[in-house]
């Protein structure tokens, strides 16, 4: 039997700590965690920094260094520092030998990166070795070396390799959320079918269980069966929470596509052990010919600078389509006069808050509320220009009227300054595998003896 | 005419990477299941994202009375243009459907 215990689906949201030690007292092979995925947008990748709090990074971090050292089994942690980047793998490195340094501990820490330099990727793509995905944006060497970050998605290889070397600790970069935990078992001759599923399921924690936010699951497999145990007082996973997880952030809930092939839930049965374990049978692993890794990319698309209006007066809230659509065009004129940018170098735009700033154009409904807050959003070449024109746009946003007839309106700024610098906005430009001759050959590996 | 929203236990959406985004229709019964997966075409989910019918994965999964569809997301997750970074606010479009009987 393989027994590997999840603490949560990402490190930096919390764990119930009874239900984590419980999953001590059961001794398992591993304890696995996720640190991070693409979900809260490319800025995190293009600036290689995680998305969480340094504390509570540390915090949860120091815990589960503890929990394995009480276990007697290694920790892994996959896309470390939300994107997975090599600097946000250094980030954790360095709280790592921060809190052995603290407890006057040592531990063998194996790092892996997934960092490819632009000329991988581009003699890659020259050499016909680069796959688009559905739907992919178009690539050239150009645009590959843009790119701030570029890293490949490890699977149950590279991590194999990193556990291998005897660590107590692995540090990875950019994995599939699932390769973590499908490395063990697979490496312990479990069948990758089941491997590759409970780890699907288990990625998350108990999101495939009730009382969702505790956390900590347990999966066991055994012969071509895995069995999955939330670990929380009031945590139960019925069959019906562990398939329907396979919906998930999942385009398609039966075939999942991992490094070296796909994953095909289609037959699985999923049965209930008692009212609180799950027993899955019937996944199966169809191995591809070749072997290939997702990349993820993220350069800048420009700079922002951002001015919040908030309109009350209800003449302008019924008409405030109309009022931003006159601004932009006024503001983009003006712009166009006055600086010497020419109409490639920005763009204008405002979002109603309270009539379609979520859905766009795509909205259905219509509403009277009570107010309408006007996001005006100026994105252009430089993070000057983009200052620039957002103090161009400050004076319409506070003071635009509907007509010229009419008085001139004052509407509500909630900052002074009102307009807002947000730097560098990133931009997600790569939906493409690439292959290899070695699964290690676009990854590092190093073990330090912290 | 009924609203998905209307029949269905819940309606939830979230990006499927960065590329797609996936709505899941939860409708809590197998009558509720049989009227929304007959009522709700996906050629009409595909006029409502605006986006090529072909392009639409969907998938009726009786065992779970769920109705999965997944859209290429109409802005790539985080580019200038999108407005919805977990993409989790399409599912209203979904839901406010008119559920064909």
């Amino acid at each position: 039997m393989v027994r590997v215990l999840i603490p949560s689906g990402a490190l930096g949201l919390g764990y119930d700590h009874d239900a984590l030690e419980r999953g001590i007292a059961n001794k398992p092979d591993l304890i696995a965690i996720d640190g991070g995925s693409t979900d809260s947008g490319p800025s995190y990748l293009g600036r290689g920094v995680s998305k969480y709090a340094r504390s509570s990074t540390k915090l949860e971090w120091a815990g589960l260094m503890d929990a394995a050292r009480r276990a007697g089994c290694p920790l892994v942690i996959g896309t470390a520092g939300t994107c997975g980047a090599g600097s946000a793998v250094d980030w954790l490195v360095e709280i790592t030998q921060e809190i052995l340094t603290e407890r006057g501990e040592t531990a063998k820490i194996a790092v892996l990166k997934s960092d490819q330099p632009a000329n991988r990727v581009v003699d890659a793509l020259g050499a016909n070795w680069i796959t688009p995905l559905t739907p992919a944006p178009d690539i050239d060497a150009p645009m590959l070396e843009s790119c701030t970050n570029i890293v490949a998605l490890a699977g149950v290889e590279q991590i194999t390799c990193a556990l291998d070397t005897g660590a107590d600790i692995v540090i990875a970069g950019r994995t599939t959320d699932t390769a973590i935990i499908a490395a063990l078992p697979i490496a312990k001759g479990i069948d990758p079918g089941p491997a590759w599923h409970a780890a699907k399921i288990g990625e998350c924690g108990a999101l495939c269980a009730t009382n969702p936010q505790s956390g900590v699951i347990q999966i066991d497999w055994e012969g071509a069966a895995f069995t999955l145990t939330p670990l929380a007082d009031d945590a139960r996973a019925t069959p019906h929470t562990v398939s329907a997880h396979m919906l998930y952030e999942n385009a398609d809930p039966y075939l999942l596509h991992e490094p070296g092939g796909t994953l095909d839930v289609t037959e699985a049965r999923y049965d209930a052990l008692d009212d609180t374990r799950v027993r899955v049978t019937g996944s199966v692993w169809r191995k591809a010919n070749g072997y290939n890794v997702k990349l993820e990319g993220a350069r800048v698309a420009g700079y922002q600078t951002v001015v919040l209006a908030v309109v009350r007066d209800p003449h302008y809230v019924t008409n405030a389509a109309t009022w931003a659509k006159d601004i932009i065009a006024k503001c983009t004129d003006k712009a166009l006069q006055r600086t010497s940018a020419t109409a490639d170098d920005f763009t204008i735009e405002i979002r109603l808050i309270g009539q379609n700033s979520v859905l766009g154009d795509l909205e259905t409904r219509v509403a009277d509320p009570v107010e309408i807050g006007a996001l005006g959003l100026v994105t252009a070449k430089t993070p000057e220009l983009a200052n620039e024109i957002g103090k161009l746009l400050n004076p319409y946003l506070l003071h635009h009227p509907l007509t010229r007839e009419e008085e001139v309106p004052t509407f509500a700024f909630p900052f002074s300054p009102a307009e807002i610098d947000r730097g560098p906005v990133y931009e997600f430009c790569l939906n493409h595998v690439m292959w290899l001759d070695d699964p290690m050959d676009a990854f590092t590996l190093e073990v330090l003896d912290a | 005419m009924p609203e998905v929203r209307d029949l269905a236990e819940k309606v939830r959406s979230k990006n499927a990477g960065p590329f797609w985004v996936t709505v899941d229709i939860f409708c809590g019964s197998a009558e509720a299941f049989e009227r929304i997966k007959n009522g709700l075409t996906t050629k009409a989910v595909a006029e409502r994202f605006d986006t090529p019918e072909q392009l639409l994965k969907r998938f009726d999964i009786q065992s779970l009375n769920v109705v999965k569809i997944s859209v290429p997301r109409p802005s790539v997750q985080g580019t200038i243009s999108d407005r919805d970074m977990h993409g989790a606010g399409w599912a209203a479009l979904v839901a406010e459907m008119q559920i064909e009987e």
